[in-house]
């Protein structure tokens, strides 16, 4: 096997910060392939928890929707969504939590809202959903997305989501981590340059005093990560 | 509680400017009983759905609302929703208002409306700019001097819910995802449940939610009435519909011409799934 996405580059990193035993709020895509990956491979214990009710869904293939019939089946307990949020979520049971947005700043602050102006925007975004409760509930909050000038931007149209919680954006491109708050860039993956990471930031990006380099997926990494995908 | 067609519980129980909940998170969605709110032709409603999905992009888009209170307006695993879109972005087919919360809020609001206190408490809506754009206010514990999120109940004229099965009585039973189901018809004035089947009497099912028959004004038969979502133990969810549904809804002139043939010339929701085949 050889050769691999930046997208599965981007799975299999997620999936690595995964401890055995975290609980984690996971919403679909990313963030869903990314924590069954873990669970298939270094992580089978880790709980995963989709906003629909499932608590510990162990689904055999990556669901489309927060609640596929397959999540129930699979999970430790079925519970209802004012319980999840009110019980779970705020009741401190779960640690980690796993978003996407379509803007991030460089505090981590997220807009999943709209883009433009709220009453009159360019672009109608679905929304905050979970995630704004999802940040202050977890102890440590993940963000996945590609990276560009359009999505890491210097001011965001809208905070649907404070980032005070994020402890790593995992891009296409790298990983940041914050260093006093700020989102710095700690490593790059294999074949790109600093330098493309700084130019694909919408503010000027810190660059941590030695960014290593990610370590490219490992062979099992990958095949896990492929049959969950095909399945 | 009376079995009546959906037909006539709709053109009974819901009336034009009223506030309707359609709930069912991404399981057991009320799909047939959207259609027939867009078949009669309803009007300024109010809609209340933690995630309008489908079924509101195709309310919305049929002209039947007025505001939409909500926390989350895509289409689950594709994208957009392109009829809610056109209709905050251009105010097309009409302008439509917004009240939009985040999922924990929702829940509250509807929990609060089923204990019928004026509003619900959460850690939530903090440093964001929800806030200031949307019918939320901080109240202070009076133990501990914490500061507290306090958004106003939902409290909805009619709640319409999809049920897996209902007894001769009209006793309702839901299993599998139970979703914010029961606080939405504890929180409204009048309840319409749909169901998959009727069944001589419900068997108890692990998680099961049971919704006495006298909480419910009427329990109407739609088998299939959840499409294209699911209903557990009867039919899957239909996600080839879902990415379908894309570029169905993405041109108004395809949309229009989608809902008139599936769901404005059909009677019912068996008409309606066999005009998918046919």
């Amino acid at each position: 096997m050889s050769g691999w996405t930046p997208d599965e580059m981007m799975a299999v990193e997620a999936a690595r910060r995964l401890k055995n035993g975290d609980v984690c709020f996971v919403g679909i895509g990313l963030p869903s392939l990314a924590a069954n990956l873990a669970r298939h491979t270094h992580a089978p214990d880790c709980v995963l928890v989709y906003e629909s009710g499932t608590i510990g869904a162990k689904p055999d293939r990556l669901p489309l929707s927060i609640g596929d019939g397959d999540l129930a089946e699979t999970a430790d307990t079925v519970v209802s969504v004012p319980e999840m949020f009110a019980y779970w979520l705020q009741g401190g049971r779960i640690n980690v939590g796993f978003l996407g947005a379509a803007q991030i700043d460089r505090w981590g602050n997220l807009n999943s809202t709209v883009i433009g102006k709220y009453d009159t925007p360019s672009t109608r975004l679905p929304g905050g959903g979970g995630a704004p409760e999802i940040a202050i509930g977890v102890e440590s909050l993940f963000v996945t997305l590609r990276q560009s000038p359009r999505t890491f931007v210097d001011a965001l149209d809208f905070t649907t989501t404070v980032g005070r919680s994020v402890s790593v954006v995992i891009t296409d491109l790298g990983i940041l981590e914050p260093v006093g708050g700020e989102l710095t860039l700690v490593a790059v993956h294999p074949g790109v340059k600093p330098r493309a990471v700084v130019e694909a930031t919408g503010w000027q990006l810190r660059l941590a005093p030695n960014v290593r380099e990610t370590a490219p997926p490992r062979h099992e990494e990958l095949s896990t990560l492929r049959a969950l995908q095909a399945r | 509680m009376e079995r009546v067609p959906l037909d006539v519980a709709i053109s009974e129980l819901v009336r034009d400017g009223d506030t309707v909940a359609l709930e069912g998170f991404t399981h057991l969605i009320p799909h047939a009983a959207g259609h027939e709110l867009i078949r009669q032709a309803r009007r300024d409603l109010t809609l209340i759905r933690m995630t309008p999905d489908i079924v509101y992009d195709q309310l919305i888009g049929m002209g039947c609302a007025r505001k939409l209170v909500f926390s989350w307006g895509g289409n689950p695993g594709v994208g957009s929703l392109h009829r809610f879109r056109d209709a905050v972005e251009h105010a097309h087919p009409a302008p439509l208002e917004l009240e939009e919360h985040s999922h924990a809020g929702m829940a509250a609001a509807y929990a609060a409306g089923a204990a019928k206190l004026p509003f619900g408490v959460l850690r939530g809506y903090q440093g964001g700019h929800l806030a200031s754009h949307t019918r939320v206010a901080t109240v202070k514990c009076p133990f501990t001097g914490e500061e507290l999120a306090a958004v106003p109940a939902h409290q909805p004229d009619v709640a319409i819910v999809h049920a897996q099965q209902a007894d001769r009585n009209g006793n309702v039973q839901i299993w599998g995802i139970t979703g914010v189901q029961k606080e939405a018809v504890l929180a409204s004035k009048r309840a319409i449940v749909t169901v998959e089947e009727i069944v001589d009497s419900l068997t108890p099912r692990p998680g099961g939610v049971v919704l006495p028959a006298w909480l419910i004004d009427a329990v109407c038969l739609a088998p299939g009435g959840a499409h294209p979502s699911y209903a557990h133990s009867y039919y899957d969810r239909d996600n080839a519909f879902y990415i379908a549904w894309d570029s169905i809804s993405r041109d108004r002139d395809r949309f229009r011409e989608w809902m008139h043939r599936h769901v404005c010339k059909t009677a019912n929701v068996t008409e309606y799934h066999a005009s998918l085949v046919g």
